[in-house]
């Protein structure tokens, strides 16, 4: 059943490629920070601590014939950003890469905007399999002919060559944000995006980058008094006056630019009340939203906090619609998580392409669907143990305490080293991306 | 919205209260943690989510003294070997003024990304 109108469960999902070094030994330069499929899903992107961007493509077979969608290919690999220094505050300015989001395309090149802390980049992906030969005034190897010695003239023509991808930076926006960037977000207008670092919100125009409207700005006058932070931030997926942004302390503010030029008071405010007697420490830390992504229809929106995802509906601000519970065994074990910062953990959520099941990570290389239809869940390992193309993935199962049954694996075993924080669903079919520390796992539902 | 659970605050509560707390904790796990938090560190703050720890945040990176602290740092970690000037060579600042020698070179050839092997 091709197309993503299954469930999380009906799908059988199989292991399909894993790129990436298999040495134990991770170099901090090739922790993935960012996985994205463009909005056709023919195209991949990554994001690491490095500041490299490296870019698969969809491999285009035929389809009725192959047992499996196109593998993912390198198609392009670039250094996006380098290492800076600022010298007014004497800090570093990390070249990871925070997001990458990829423009629509508009014409035979594709662009896509990668950003680390302070600056943002527009690239420009193109192909070339064409040169032009027989110049009049150029020898073939590029050295300049003497035009005395030109007796007739010819018309140069096109011929084919090797394709080589590049990779230009078109356009750089920086100076831009105090804070240090968490998102940016592509307009559905096709001509501006946004992008938000901890306390402030700016609008961009992709062809000026020596300007920015600041539309949301939640500094207080007195740092004293500072209580919560922008978390994450996007555009609506249809309209263009529309954007979210997450706090750390569990809210989500709708805004609407066409009601003021400067955004600070919301249009609608989502926020699930607490019962106070179940107040701890622990509450706010683990209330704090790490990402806000709208469903493809834009009629929801998902959050994920540290144990849970969260589904709005756009409608209703009082609480979510749905609530599912990613890894409650972890509520017995925050004290453990405080002190070796886990807690903190930025985990990513995303959208099948047809808003009926959502993926988001969790420790010990797992990730969890939750199928808003059948309600039911499942638990997968990236792992390499199942590394032959097409062998269909097990469940797992995490033995929250008790008697341990075979092929569970209890919380104290799980290894909290193995994170995955970034996954993406391709935007059409049921191909999923899944970054472990080091490593991009591509997995597919079972065909035939 | 801040809730007194020092040792202090409990003192004051009654019998019947104290015994509420406990069981309460029990039942709570996260007010379980949070009791062995407060037990491993109890100078911790009331409140998590204060502007201390918000401020820390956003100050994230590493600070360095100057520009040249900063590249001798890099130097050190991407060359084991730096020109030996003596034995202190290795400190980063204050013990030896940098000279040109001494700078890395700029970042020659691009280390592809292992994703892309």
């Amino acid at each position: 059943m091709a197309g993503a109108g299954g469930g999380g469960n009906d799908i059988q999902w199989c292991f399909s490629q894993v790129k990436g070094a298999v040495d134990d030994d991770v170099a901090e330069a090739d922790i993935i920070s960012t996985v994205e499929f463009n909005h056709s899903g023919e195209l991949l992107a990554t994001g690491d601590k490095g500041g490299r961007v490296v870019i698969f493509q969809q491999e285009q077979e035929n389809k009725i014939q192959s047992l499996s969608r196109g593998e993912y290919n390198v198609y392009s690999t670039f250094q996006s950003h380098e290492p800076e220094f600022d010298y007014l505050k004497s800090l570093e300015i990390e070249e990871k890469i925070n997001k990458i989001r990829w423009l629509p395309q508009k014409n035979a090149a594709q662009f896509l905007l990668s950003t680390n802390d302070k600056t943002i980049k527009l690239w420009k992906i193109s192909e070339r399999d064409k040169r032009p030969e027989g110049y009049n005034l150029k020898e073939e190897d590029g050295r300049y002919r003497d035009p005395s010695t030109v007796t007739t003239l010819r018309v140069p023509v096109l011929r084919p060559m090797d394709l080589m991808v590049e990779a230009s930076p078109r356009r750089i926006f920086a100076n831009a944000h105090t804070y240090h960037i968490n998102s940016i977000s592509s307009n559905s207008d096709y001509e501006t995006y946004l992008s938000a670092d901890d306390l402030r919100i700016n609008l961009w125009h992709l062809e000026i980058t020596d300007r920015s409207f600041n539309i949301v700005d939640i500094k207080p006058a007195n740092m004293e008094e500072l209580t919560e932070v922008i978390t994450a931030a996007e555009f609506h997926p249809n309209s263009c006056n529309t954007f979210v942004y997450s706090s750390s302390k569990g809210t989500i503010r709708l805004c609407d630019m066409r009601a003021s030029a400067l955004c600070d008071r919301h249009s609608k405010l989502f926020e699930e009340p607490e019962d106070p007697s179940n107040r701890s420490f622990f509450s706010e830390i683990i209330s704090s939203i790490s990402d806000v992504k709208f469903s493809h229809s834009g009629r929801y929106m998902m959050t994920r906090d540290y144990l849970s995802v969260k589904i709005w509906d756009l409608n209703m601000e009082n609480r979510p619609v749905e609530t599912y519970q990613v890894h409650e065994y972890l509520r017995s074990k925050l004290c453990s998580l405080y002190e070796n910062d886990c807690i903190f953990d930025k985990f990513e959520c995303c959208w099948n392409g047809s808003d009926s099941v959502v993926m988001t990570g969790s420790y010990n290389n797992f990730f969890r669907m939750f199928d808003r239809n059948t309600k039911r869940d499942i638990t997968l390992e990236a792992s390499r143990e199942n590394n032959k193309p097409r062998t269909v993935l097990k469940p797992r199962k995490v033995c929250a305490s008790g008697k341990r049954k075979k092929d569970e694996i209890s919380v104290d075993s799980l290894d909290f080293n193995k994170k995955i924080l970034h996954t993406a669903w391709h935007p059409k079919e049921n191909i999923i991306a899944v970054a472990t520390t080091n490593n991009l796992y591509i997995f597919q539902d079972k065909v035939n | 919205m801040s809730e007194k659970l020092g040792t202090d605050s409990r003192c004051e509560q009654t019998g019947d209260e104290k015994q509420d707390t406990q069981e309460k904790e029990a039942v709570i796990p996260e007010r379980a943690e949070e009791a062995k938090l407060k037990a491993k560190y109890p100078n911790l703050g009331q409140k998590p989510g204060g502007s201390d720890f918000l401020m820390k945040r956003l100050q994230k990176g590493q600070k360095y003294f100057d520009s040249g602290d900063y590249n001798m740092a890099k130097a050190k970690m991407k060359n084991k070997q730096l020109p030996s000037t003596g034995p202190d060579n290795n400190l980063v600042t204050g013990d030896h003024i940098p000279t040109p020698q001494d700078l890395p070179p700029r970042k020659s050839s691009l280390v592809t990304s292992k994703l892309a092997g």
